[in-house]
């Protein structure tokens, strides 16, 4: 009984971590893209971005122990922690322990983020946008539930929400694009509030 | 004795020189200060306080660097005082690395100033003593920004001519680290007449605009303009104004030039002041909106680009005095401009933005009937620019 | 002691959460770069200070210490 438990537990840990991932990754996109309104201050964009980010970890480390204990699989610590080392789909479990240190180091960085240099740290959060994708695919290729249709529902809905916040991101030239500009041109973007 | 050749004093023989006697060390820091010697780069900080500081800060491993960068358009005079008496800075620099205890000598020449780069190559390679065989020639990027001291200290530690973020200033941590004296050469040249006993207390100032020579002259600086424009060979035209201190100064009306004298006092108690000497007189036929239009346009656009306030700020400020001068404004634009003329100073890395909106406030004041008229899309002042403000046009071309 | 929020101007990239955090010391000029208010921070505002300091992107701000001579 209780394996069925720790099965469903991995199982339900894992789907709500990439739901949350899919937040964090838009909230980080909405952030970057400066938007506010009078009742959304930008702040609570970046609160909510970090905060979500760090929950994200206690689900994931449901997830993993949750996994790596439950007797059903037999996957043992290495199987978490060596990418492609188990013998259960490999290749889609691998996946996640990469998703987990890309994550991982993006989440160090900035809780490290006085000690470091400005771009070193942005380079670092720039993996984030193949963190998630490597997780969503993880799921989708080590996932059970991957024939319900509510499990490929919170997939699509993932994909597409994502999606649209990349096209979101890349319609427009980042803010910070003047300073490489010369100075011509910034003269033309200079329009006051 | 006089710092350029073709002064009102007579000149001294150029030839390769040992300093012996005269003034050293702490000796000529208390001549300099009790001369009141002002540097002459445009900050007009006390010398002597200058280099007691960076003495005290560089225990030995203080530096150098002599600023010959001489970035402001309008200025003609570190040019030419390199050019006539190199030997003369290079004397000045020496003594001043002996009173700072500085074990390099660094001279940073604007690259664009090719006669000066050749005459200090030639006079350096001339000398020997073994500080200035030490010492080295650096060509500073063409710019009205790579001569602010911080930027001249980036450049020579990491190639990269853009003001940094103070503090450290240069005198508590500069080249390599070391704390550096970052001095005008004039103001070298300066300290070297000083240390030598020359009764010397002139200023170099550089003229253009409406007066029959323009160029490069000599005078003691608590001297009235009418001096200057005589020896700048009288007005060809008559005077509206004056831009004083070049493009990070100020403007004064005419009836205000005519009224005081260029020593720091008595231009400080009217809000102005020297800084590298230059005088332009703008003629009376010529429009001073437009004028200021290309001041500003130029100053926006040797921006450093580092700091939002500067690079967006002066870029605006620039738009909507062109579109003053071109008299199709917009509704807000000269509202718009006394707000930003106040919005700027001290909200970037260097005081870039400081300079140009100082120029700003004192074009509002000055030629404040000229602005208004242009916002309701008139022009008072007539006239197709004249010929001598081509002058200031290919300055900022 | 006094304390004052001391800006990296090349480093800040006029994000503008500190003005949100700040509201009392910090405003947004035309572009959305901060304006600071000088003098020390009020003892009743130091917490939010605080805040609005972490909470810069780019990490251009920091708290400094200034003696009350200055």
């Amino acid at each position: 009984m209780s394996d069925t438990i720790l099965w469903y537990a991995t199982r339900g840990a894992g789907v709500v971590s990439l739901v949350l991932l899919t937040v964090v990754v838009v909230l980080g996109i909405t952030s970057a893209m400066r938007w506010k309104t009078p009742a959304w201050p930008r702040f609570l964009t970046a609160g909510f971005h970090r905060n979500l980010a760090l929950i994200t970890l206690v689900f994931l480390a449901i997830h993993i122990v949750t996994a790596v204990v439950d007797p059903f699989t037999a996957l043992g610590l290495n199987a978490a922690l060596i990418p492609f080392s188990s013998s259960y789909r490999t290749f889609w479990l691998g996946l996640g322990v990469i998703a987990l240190y890309l994550l991982i180091a993006i989440v160090i960085t900035s809780l490290l983020r006085p000690f470091l240099d400005y771009a070193s740290w942005r380079l670092i959060h720039w993996f984030a946008y193949a963190m998630w994708p490597i997780a969503l695919v993880h799921g989708f290729g080590t996932g059970t539930d991957r024939s319900f249709s509510w499990m490929l529902g919170i997939d699509g809905l993932c994909v597409i929400v994502v999606v649209l916040a990349v096209l979101w991101r890349t319609s427009r030239p980042s803010p910070t694009s003047w300073r490489a500009l010369p100075a011509s041109e910034s003269m033309n973007r200079s329009v006051s509030r | 004795m006089s710092m350029l050749s073709g002064g009102p004093h007579p000149a001294l023989p150029q030839r390769g020189r040992e300093i012996d006697g005269g003034l050293r060390g702490d000796a000529l820091v208390r001549e300099l200060e009790r001369a009141n010697l002002l540097g002459r780069g445009g900050a007009g900080f006390p010398v002597a306080r200058k280099w007691r500081t960076v003495k005290a800060n560089g225990n030995g491993r203080a530096v150098v660097l002599a600023n010959g960068a001489e970035g402001e358009p309008l200025s003609r005079k570190d040019r030419t005082l390199m050019v006539e008496r190199p030997h003369l800075v290079i004397d000045g620099a020496l003594l001043a690395a002996d009173a700072v205890r500085a074990s390099d000598i660094i001279f940073y020449v604007g690259n664009e100033h090719r006669a000066a780069v050749s005459a200090m190559r030639r006079a350096l390679a001339e000398r020997h003593e073994r500080a200035a065989q030490r010492a080295r020639l650096v060509e500073a990027p063409a710019g009205y920004i790579s001569g602010e001291e911080s930027a001249a200290v980036h450049y020579i530690n990491a190639g990269d001519a853009r003001p940094t973020v103070t503090p450290p200033r240069p005198f508590e941590r500069g080249i390599d680290g070391r704390p550096t004296l970052v001095q005008n050469v004039e103001s070298l040249a300066a300290a070297a007449l000083h240390a030598s006993g020359a009764l010397n207390g002139t200023a170099l100032f550089t003229t253009s605009g409406a007066v029959r020579r323009s160029g490069v002259y000599e005078l003691p600086p608590d001297v009235a303009p009418e001096a200057v424009v005589d020896l700048a060979g009288g007005l060809a035209k008559d005077v509206q104004a004056v831009l004083i201190g070049g493009y990070f100064g100020s403007w004064a009306s005419a009836e205000e030039v005519w009224s005081l004298t260029l020593d720091s006092n008595s231009l400080r108690a009217r809000g102005l002041t020297l800084g590298c000497g230059v005088l332009y007189f703008l003629p009376a036929d010529s429009c001073g909106v437009d004028a200021t239009a290309r001041i500003m346009s130029y100053l926006a656009g040797q921006s450093a680009r580092q700091c939002g306030p500067c690079v967006f700020g002066l870029g605006a400020i620039a738009t909507a005095t062109r579109r003053l001068a071109e008299r199709a404004p917009q509704a807000e634009d000269l509202a718009r401009l006394a707000r930003w003329s106040g919005l700027l100073a001290g909200r970037g890395a260097c005081k870039h933005p400081d300079g140009a909106t100082g120029l700003l406030r004192s074009a509002l004041e000055v030629f404040a009937d000229d602005f208004v008229a242009h916002q309701q899309r008139r022009c008072i002042t007539r006239r197709a620019l004249p010929d001598h403000s081509r002058v200031l046009a290919e300055a900022v071309a | 002691m006094a304390e004052q929020v001391a800006i990296d101007r090349i480093r800040c990239d006029g994000h503008g959460i500190c003005a949100e955090l700040l509201p009392e010391m910090i405003s947004l000029d035309d572009w959305g770069y901060p304006i600071i208010k000088p003098g020390p921070i009020p003892l009743r505002l130091i917490e939010h200070a605080q805040r609005a300091v972490e909470a810069c992107p780019v990490l251009a701000l920091r708290m400094t210490r200034v003696s009350k001579a200055a």
